[in-house]
């Protein structure tokens, strides 16, 4: 845990930050989940690709999600310090000042595109500089304060992982890390919703326009369920298309019921205390090991049994 | 450095710098091993 901040005011230039702190900015849990997307990607996708340049190809996605997230936390430090689930963020918190983050979050997030460029390809430069700029800007700046539909839109941003780690191997961008993209856009809505709705306080009081906050409880419910039904088909079309093997058609199926299953739940539930969102809570930690089997049973699939 | 801070306050900015600095060394180290890397595969390719 972070020592609390000396009492005292830090004069300004000198920093009371600590190296944690920085990468705290990078959000840490979030780069671990793009990482491993792209990751897969990486090594589902045919061809060779020197074992370096591919170290260096997740490290630049690595980096490259990091420096978002700080640009993102860098824009965000006003509502940051409104919720509870982020108040002790290093910004809102005042261990790091924000233009210290904001040089922090886009020296990286030009390193990280210039180094994908030189040591990988240029079509991974790109879309790592895009998936920057649309979660930096698109989403954060633009959408989140702006719509409910925020987070719907905004997934593609956390969907381009898969298009960049195929890409670093390929130099081209296929039907199935498209599928891939498409996957992981469908699932943002049933993941963060579900978040939302046992955080809807947080999110009112920093006055973002969630979908609870803004469309109630019960049109949110119903907008898990329906994204998931959509979802859920969508994650069989690799299998459909005869572009994975058994293992991806069966887990895809097995762990799509029970999604199915947990959004049901999450439909039916109609309480508004989050002490008794308990479907909600579940189908939050299971679509993180939803997205993680099937993604690893793509893996499986064509790194193993081929 | 003339700030106003008690000597505790003054030894947990150091401890904070140190850790700072020692990280940002880390930190060149790997961007130089990671140039090398870079320039060392494209070589061989």
């Amino acid at each position: 845990m972070t020592p609390a901040t000396p009492a005292v005011a830090a004069p300004p230039g000198v920093s009371f930050a600590e190296w944690r702190d920085y990468l705290a900015l990078l959000k840490p849990r979030v780069m671990s989940l793009v990482v491993f997307w792209a990751a897969c990607a990486l090594w589902t996708a045919p061809g060779h690709i020197h074992p370096f340049t591919a170290f260096v190809a997740i490290l630049c996605v690595a980096v490259g999600a990091g420096a978002a997230g700080a640009l993102n936390q860098w824009y965000e430090a006003d509502i940051d310090g409104l919720m509870k689930r982020t108040a002790n963020r290093p910004l809102p918190a005042g261990r790091i000042a924000p233009q210290e983050a904001f040089a922090f979050g886009a020296a990286l997030a030009v390193g990280s595109v210039v180094i994908m460029g030189l040591g990988v390809n240029v079509l991974a430069a790109a879309i790592l500089a895009g998936s920057i700029f649309f979660y930096a800007v698109i989403y954060t700046v633009w959408l989140k304060r702006a719509t409910p539909q925020n987070i719907v839109i905004g997934g593609a941003a956390g969907a381009f992982p898969p298009l960049i780690g195929w890409a670093a191997v390929t130099g081209d961008v296929s039907t199935l890390p498209w599928l891939m993209f498409g996957i992981i856009f469908l699932w943002t809505p049933p993941h963060f919703w579900s978040l939302a709705l046992f955080m809807e306080a947080d999110y009112a009081k920093a006055g973002v326009p969630m979908l609870p906050v803004v469309a109630g409880e019960a049109a949110t419910r119903r907008q898990i369920l329906l994204y998931t039904l959509v979802l859920v088909p969508v994650s069989l079309l690799p299998w459909a298309l005869a572009l994975t093997g058994w293992v991806y058609g069966a887990v895809a199926i097995v762990t799509g019921t029970i999604f199915v299953i947990r959004a049901l739940a999450v439909a039916r539930n109609t309480a508004t205390l989050t002490s008794a969102m308990g479907p909600e809570k579940a189908l939050f930690k299971y679509s993180l090991l939803y997205l993680f089997l099937i993604f690893a049973a793509l893996v499986v699939d064509h790194v193993v049994l081929a | 450095m003339n700030v106003d801070w008690t000597p505790e306050q003054t030894a947990e900015f150091n401890r904070r710098r140190r850790s700072r600095n020692i990280a940002l060394g880390v930190f060149l180290v790997c961007l130089a091993v990671l140039f090398f890397g870079i320039s060392i595969v494209k070589m061989i390719k």
